[in-house]
């Protein structure tokens, strides 16, 4: 970051927009965190603890971290796969897949599950097909997936692509002509560089399929211990008037997100000085 | 970049894999939903049109966007020049608050509101007092609604700010430019695209915005009934061809969204 000069030091004008940009987030952001916080913990971390190891809670959690998990695997893979071929190849349809590619950042992500259950569901367009072969997508564990890889198609995408720009193809055509294999070429040339962003985009991707909320409950029919992820159950909870154990969970879905954050900061950075 | 040369084996292989994930992925929903609008003819979108309760949400969704809108437009300006021209005790801790609201659940979001300003919550005796209803009413949606916006403009118009440096605006200055000339004549003009993207961003998300307006609002019809809590309203009571018709609505304008990020993209490439 640059250093400022004296010249712009901040005089009163700008104080007062500083005070007013604090008082904005204070008031935002930072009271109903801190609330949440509070809530989860206030009373005590026994019942914290209690709350948490109840079956119905510990399934959620533990649906919501596979699935998101299984989903930034994927991404990981699929992400670096695409941008790959969007930045490298020459092919006719390119620029539309590109802007495509930002589709689940514009579109709701209920509007996402109401796509999905009329493809999906019972009376959906594969609906009759996927009963006859008994395979099960809406209202189960892989329309949850789904739904994830949806909505979080762009991070990895976006994350690598800056990175693929500005690599320099001299470093791989030495590689080659020094005689690597494709493999070892992508091992020990293409994918080091690509790394921290690859990362940083499966952290982002992560932490927002934690929270995932609009097409997965449209989607998954939240059945308990079935299909019913931790943002559900944490919107069970308070339908049925036990904020109690609603805060309990957000306690851990918001210690991830801010954990999460912070280490996606940390990466990018990471993947920023790599490239410059 | 491999411009005219043919793809070799492996690298159409690699193409073909990118391609049918992104057809199974992205297209294939788009598609079934293209198909139904299609299958159901303009009659969806007529039903949908006159269907009271279906716009009053979509109005009410349109006033909060409008809103959110006007808010991070000036807050996302003023939050990206403190964020990065200013230093203080406590801007590392803003700098990583800023990206939360992001990483947060919607649903967690509206909970939250709903323990400072519902019953019981922080904030109520106070409330009280002044007669404010909050929570399950309009100021509920406004805070749900910036809350999930906060981070698009600021993020931009922050990035914008690094990149540009403090040249120019200390040749202004230094010419004896006061800080507001140099401000709208030297560093607004250069915020102008990154600002655009992220209000487009924020438009898309406002409108598109579910888990928390749902929690904080109680979705009820006539009242705190969104474009989005309508949808949910709408397939609870299975009432298909209604969910359905909204949700054709808000997917037509995310297309649009779409178009003008990508419009916004293109005219920052050529500005550089």
């Amino acid at each position: 970051m640059p250093a400022v000069s004296d010249a712009l030091k901040p005089e009163r004008g700008g104080l007062a927009v500083r005070v007013g940009v604090l008082a904005y987030i204070g008031i935002l952001v930072l009271l109903p965190l801190a609330a949440l916080a509070r809530h989860g913990l206030g009373a005590g971390f026994d019942v914290l603890a209690q709350t948490l190891a109840t079956p119905a809670a510990t399934h959620a959690l533990w649906l919501t971290l596979w699935s998101a998990g299984a989903m930034a695997l994927v991404n990981a893979g699929m992400g670096t796969a695409t941008a790959w071929a969007l930045v490298r190849y020459r092919f006719p349809g390119r620029a539309f897949l590109s802007t495509l590619v930002d589709l689940p950042f514009a579109i709701p992500t209920l509007v996402t599950g109401v796509m999905l259950v009329i493809l999906y569901g019972p009376r959906g367009l594969l609906g009759d097909w996927l009963a006859g072969s008994g395979a099960k997508i809406a209202f189960a564990p892989p329309g949850i997936l789904l739904a994830l890889l949806f909505v979080t198609l762009p991070f990895v995408v976006r994350a690598v692509e800056p990175v693929l720009l500005e690599q320099d193809p001299a470093e791989e055509e030495a590689a080659r002509t020094l005689g690597a294999g494709p493999w070892t070429l992508f091992r020990r040339v293409l994918l080091p560089p690509l790394l921290p962003a690859i990362l940083s985009g499966a952290v982002r991707s992560f932490a927002r399929a934690l929270g995932e909320f609009g097409s997965i409950v449209v989607v998954s029919g939240n059945i308990p211990y079935k299909t019913l992820t931790a943002p559900i159950y944490i919107f069970g909870e308070i339908e049925a008037g036990d904020p109690q154990a609603a805060a309990a969970v957000s306690l851990v879905l918001l210690a991830l997100a801010v954990a999460l954050t912070y280490a996606g900061r940390a990466l990018e950075k990471w993947a920023g000085v790599r490239d410059a | 970049m491999r411009e005219g040369r043919a793809l070799s084996p492996g690298q159409a292989a690699l193409l073909a894999l990118v391609l049918a994930y992104l057809g199974l992925i992205l297209l294939l929903p788009l598609g079934a939903m293209a198909l139904r609008a299609l299958e159901a003819g303009p009659a969806m979108l007529l039903a949908i049109f006159s269907d009271e309760a279906a716009m009053e949400g979509l109005g009410l969704t349109l006033v909060l966007a409008l809103i959110a809108l006007a808010a991070n437009g000036l807050f996302g300006v003023g939050a990206g020049l403190v964020l990065v021209r200013h230093r203080f005790l406590g801007r590392k801790l803003l700098d990583a608050l800023v990206d939360l609201p992001l990483a947060v659940s919607p649903v967690m979001t509206g909970l939250a509101f709903l323990l400072v300003f519902g019953r019981g919550g922080w904030l109520e005796p106070w409330l009280e007092v002044a007669g404010l209803k909050v929570s399950f009413a309009f100021p509920g949606l406004v805070l749900a609604t910036l809350f999930v916006t906060f981070p698009f403009t600021l993020r931009e118009v922050a990035y914008v700010l690094i990149e540009l440096g403090t040249d120019e605006e200390e040749a202004a200055v230094t010419l004896g430019a006061s800080p507001w000339q140099t401000f709208r004549q030297v560093t607004f003009p250069n915020l102008r695209f990154g600002l655009g993207y992220g209000l487009v961003l924020t438009l898309a998300r406002a409108l598109g915005e579910f888990g928390a307006v749902l929690v904080v609002g109680g979705a009820i019809s006539g009242q705190t009934q969104t474009a989005t809590t309508f949808i949910y309203n709408a397939l609870e009571e299975r009432q298909e061809a209604a969910a359905y018709g909204m949700a054709l609505i808000l997917a037509v304008a995310s297309v649009l969204f779409l178009l003008a990020l990508e419009w916004i993209k293109r005219q920052r490439g050529k500005e550089k």
